[in-house]
């Protein structure tokens, strides 16, 4: 197979991502690979891809101008280190590139909310509003895929915690 | 235990013990993680790489799943040493290059192997035989709750586990499947099916890793959303899917049994007489034979061969366990030589 961009030499580099739903298979050979960032020498990986993908994806031309110079504080990685290798520096980078973030991660995830576990002791009506993000969709599914009897046990799960979470914020107040 | 001695031992894994493993060759589960108010280690000073492992290792070395372990330091392990580790799956092309105060902890079976300061701080998984998900799962839970006590990980309400890389945020999982699947590509299926897994949110590379090609007509099939999915969900998502893949491969294999039986018993067959005859070999043209026997053995075409030896010389082939076993570097002549003796000698014990 030949390579996608200079069509000359051999591909020897496959990439093949999902993005909403959409497939984009790219086939390269190094030397191209390595002139468009989607390599450096020692590790090929999606990181220069997501760079790229970064690139034209979330920013307009204006905003990264805006943003370029945009800094962590907590590890010292830019806007522009971030698009080039495709990965953040700490944990607060997170925090810290979120507007340019929060885009990508919708394009890569569909959601950019969590709905996985969490560290014990992060807090319990944490867990009720995670689980019943996951009920919910997994009440879409039991209807899609016409399993009604699961469907119905789960829309009394579902109800049975929001009555539990609206019994436990009276308390509170 | 030491290095050389997972020389001697089949990792669990291939031992072909696992449900639907006919099909499914392994299952795998990875946890990412990383320690709050670090920076990731791709992106951390060498003294910053040096407080992660000094945090980490003494934890693990009192892990009640990691018990007996093998605690590697990567700068002490030589470049053989680090291939060998690779191709037994047991680390990644990452760790085995780059910066220092990287680490990887083994399991006595090889079952978990964490690796320490790869672009995450740590990265942990648990390998399966056959198609089992959930059992790599619930092992992962079990050493991630351990851990946990232990660590302070980085972690966002909104966000989930934090990641270097945004495509792993959130669960920090991703669970794959190795499947083999001769018959949908002889039957030139596989292509149309892949595609449209693809649209379901999996990845697919081939059995030596990312980039890799589909070689021996191995397909690594996972999880490429990590974020707004519970662990659960994302692990029976997959599921579900690689259960369909699992049939549409068997009733290939069936058509061609009932079709073409005469076609497939006489590649089967060629392709196990230049395995039990072959003087030169390459890793390429043995994996493509050895794929092939292993369907043989599979519709009971081949009898008499063990598929755990098949198994685990789609391991043994590759070149730094040819010099493992050897016990010194070969050149690529040399290695092709003692590859071809090597395969004759474990499919006629």
């Amino acid at each position: 197979m030949l390579c996608d961009i200079c069509h000359k030499r051999e591909a020897t580099i496959h990439v093949t991502e999902i993005i909403n739903n959409e497939v984009q298979e790219i086939h390269v050979c190094e030397e191209c690979a390595e002139k468009k960032g989607m390599v450096t020498k020692q590790n090929f990986g999606l990181a220069g891809f997501l760079g790229g993908l970064a690139d034209f994806g979330f920013t307009s031309e204006e905003e990264a101008v805006n943003e370029v110079e945009l800094k962590c504080p907590g590890c010292g990685l830019t806007l522009t280190d971030f698009k080039k290798i495709g990965r953040l520096g700490c944990d607060r980078c997170y925090e810290t590139f979120q507007k340019a973030l929060l885009p990508l991660l919708r394009k890569i995830h569909g959601t950019a909310q969590h709905s996985g576990k969490m560290p014990a002791g992060t807090g319990k009506e944490l867990e009720n509003e995670s689980d019943l993000g996951r009920l919910e969709r997994e009440l879409k599914r039991a209807i899609e895929e016409e399993e009604f009897e699961e469907a119905a046990k789960i829309r009394d799960k579902i109800r049975d915690l929001k009555e539990k979470n609206k019994r436990e914020k009276k308390d509170e107040a | 235990m030491k290095l050389d001695d997972l020389l001697k031992q089949t990792n669990e894994w291939l031992k072909e013990t696992g449900p639907e493993c006919e099909i499914v060759m392994s299952s795998r589960v990875r946890y990412a993680r990383n320690l709050k108010g670090i920076p990731f280690s791709h992106w951390a000073g060498t003294k910053q790489r040096k407080k992660v492992l000094s945090i980490i290792e003494p934890v693990l070395l009192r892990n009640s799943c990691l018990k007996n372990s093998l605690f590697l330091k990567m700068d002490e392990v030589n470049a053989v040493d680090k291939q060998f580790l690779v191709e037994r799956h047991l680390i990644s092309r990452e760790l085995a290059s780059g910066n220092s105060s990287k680490a990887v902890n083994i399991s006595e079976k090889e079952i978990f192997s964490l690796m320490i300061n790869e672009e995450d701080h740590l990265r942990s998984q648990v390998m399966q035989s056959g198609f089992n998900l959930n059992e790599a799962f619930r092992l992962i839970e079990k050493l991630d709750l351990e851990l946990e006590k232990s660590f302070d990980f980085a972690y966002d309400r909104r966000w989930g586990y934090l990641t270097a890389c945004p495509t792993n945020v959130g669960t920090g999982m991703r669970a794959s499947v190795m499947l083999h699947l001769p018959a949908l590509v002889m039957t030139k299926r596989v292509r149309r099916i892949l595609e449209s897994i693809t649209k379901l949110n999996l990845a697919v590379r081939g059995l030596y890793g990312e980039g890799s090609e589909a070689a021996g007509n191995f397909f690594q099939i996972s999880n490429q959303v990590t974020l707004g999915r519970s662990e659960r969900e994302l692990i029976d998502g997959i599921t579900r899917i690689i259960k369909q893949i699992i049939n549409y491969e068997q009733k290939a294999r069936d058509f061609l049994f009932e079709d073409s039986k005469k076609q497939l018993e006489d590649k089967i067959f060629r392709a196990y007489g230049i395995l039990t005859n072959a003087r030169i070999i390459s890793s390429k043209e043995t994996i493509d034979l050895l794929s092939l026997a292993r369907l043989g053995i599979n519709l009971n075409i081949l009898p008499g061969i063990n598929i755990k030896t098949v198994n685990e010389l789609f391991i043994l082939i590759q070149p730094a366990h040819i010099q493992k076993i050897e016990g010194r570097v070969l050149d690529i002549e040399e290695r092709d030589f003692k590859r071809a003796q090597l395969v004759r000698k474990k499919l006629k014990a």
